[in-house]
């Protein structure tokens, strides 16, 4: 089927597509993220093993990512909520716009960090 | 030589259908609806579709064009147009009765659902009730009010809604910012009706917020944010606050 984006093709319908997604891609990270916490309860060795495999680039860049993921989701949920509970009617796509910014600093900020 | 536009037509039943193309002469100041006027007086009288006022007053000739849901009166060919090609569609999210024509009552009985209609305070005495007496236009309630109190119900809102696609029962756009104009309304007696008749799952909570309804109102109103009023009303309602 086909999808028909021009109806769609607006700031805050894009802003509820990266929430919405973020939130699922979140959602299929858990099982791995508790694995890999498993692993300490496999004893100390097990989780050095772990940590020092994840210690490449490809995985580095993954969880660059799953951070830019994670501060999307809360940045648009915050929008949510100040839309919701504080009544904000003209300035949607600032909002979306300042999710967008907070998300990404995020994502840069580990970067650096990661650097 | 007149330039000539490209009009793709939806033509069927709630059944299926098909494009057919016709091609319209181009004028300086030409709305989409007079596009679809010349076809049916001039290249084909079999064509359905619906108009009345032509001032974008009645809310009856909202159709989809090149994509999106628009009333066709007020909107000039000029901003609309690509590439030379015009593509009409019935709204969506509603049955299709023929052509260009689709059936509004499952809209229009959604309103009713969420209590669309006004129903006066009763004064315990007969009297008129006191909050008749004055209603400040400059207090925040009849601001609230009159934000939403313009919708013409074309559908437009309804046919951008996704939620309205995904959840057939879903109250939609425009019977909910109705709802919102009525529980702002002092005058009106039926609020914790209302309120619950807005409360259930097709009611205000199915909303996600992608705003398209507000994006695409052709009076500009923001029934996004009439709805996220009556979720704030629902919400602090339960602490037994009004706001």
């Amino acid at each position: 089927m086909r999808i028909d984006t021009r109806p769609r093709s607006h700031p805050t319908y894009i802003a509820f597509l990266v929430h919405r997604i973020s939130g699922l891609l979140l959602a299929l990270f858990l099982p791995l993220h508790f694995w890999a916490l498993s692993r300490a309860i496999q004893g100390e060795a097990a989780l050095e093993n772990f940590l020092r495999w994840t210690d490449n680039g490809l995985v580095k860049a993954s969880e660059t990512l799953l951070v830019i993921l994670l501060a999307a989701h809360l940045a648009g949920g915050l929008r949510v909520l100040a839309l919701e509970f504080l009544g904000w009617r003209s300035s949607q796509k600032t909002l979306v716009a300042a999710s967008a910014g907070v998300s990404l600093a995020a994502g840069l900020l580990f970067l650096l960090n990661v650097g | 030589m007149q330039e000539t536009l490209k009009v793709s037509v939806w033509r069927g039943d709630g059944e299926g259908g098909a494009f057919q193309d016709f091609r319209v002469p181009a004028q300086a100041n030409q709305t989409v609806l007079d596009v679809v006027t010349h076809i049916q007086r001039e290249l084909d009288p079999t064509l359905a579709y619906r108009f009345a006022c032509r001032v974008g007053m009645c809310g009856s000739c909202a159709m989809v064009v090149n994509g999106r849901a628009r009333w066709t009166c007020r909107t000039h060919v000029r901003k609309v147009v690509q590439d030379g090609r015009l593509e009409l569609r019935p709204l969506a999210n509603l049955p299709v009765i023929r052509d260009l024509a689709t059936d509004m009552a499952p809209f229009f009985d959604k309103w009713a659902r969420a209590k669309g209609t006004f129903q006066p305070k009763d004064s315990a005495d007969g009297a008129v009730p006191e909050e008749f007496h004055v209603v400040p236009p400059s207090s925040a309630k009849r601001q609230a009010a009159d934000a939403g109190i313009e919708c013409i119900g074309c559908g437009v809102c309804y046919a951008s809604c996704d939620i309205v696609a995904w959840n057939g029962a879903y109250l939609g756009p425009a019977a909910l910012n109705r709802a919102w104009t009525l529980v702002n309304d002092v005058r009106d007696g039926a609020r914790r009706d209302r309120l619950d008749a807005v409360a259930g799952d097709a009611g205000c909570h199915a909303c996600h917020s992608t705003q398209s309804c507000t994006e695409r109102c052709p009076k500009g109103i923001d029934p996004s944010g009439a709805i996220a009023g009556l979720k704030r009303t629902l919400f602090w309602g339960m602490f037994g606050l009004d706001r």
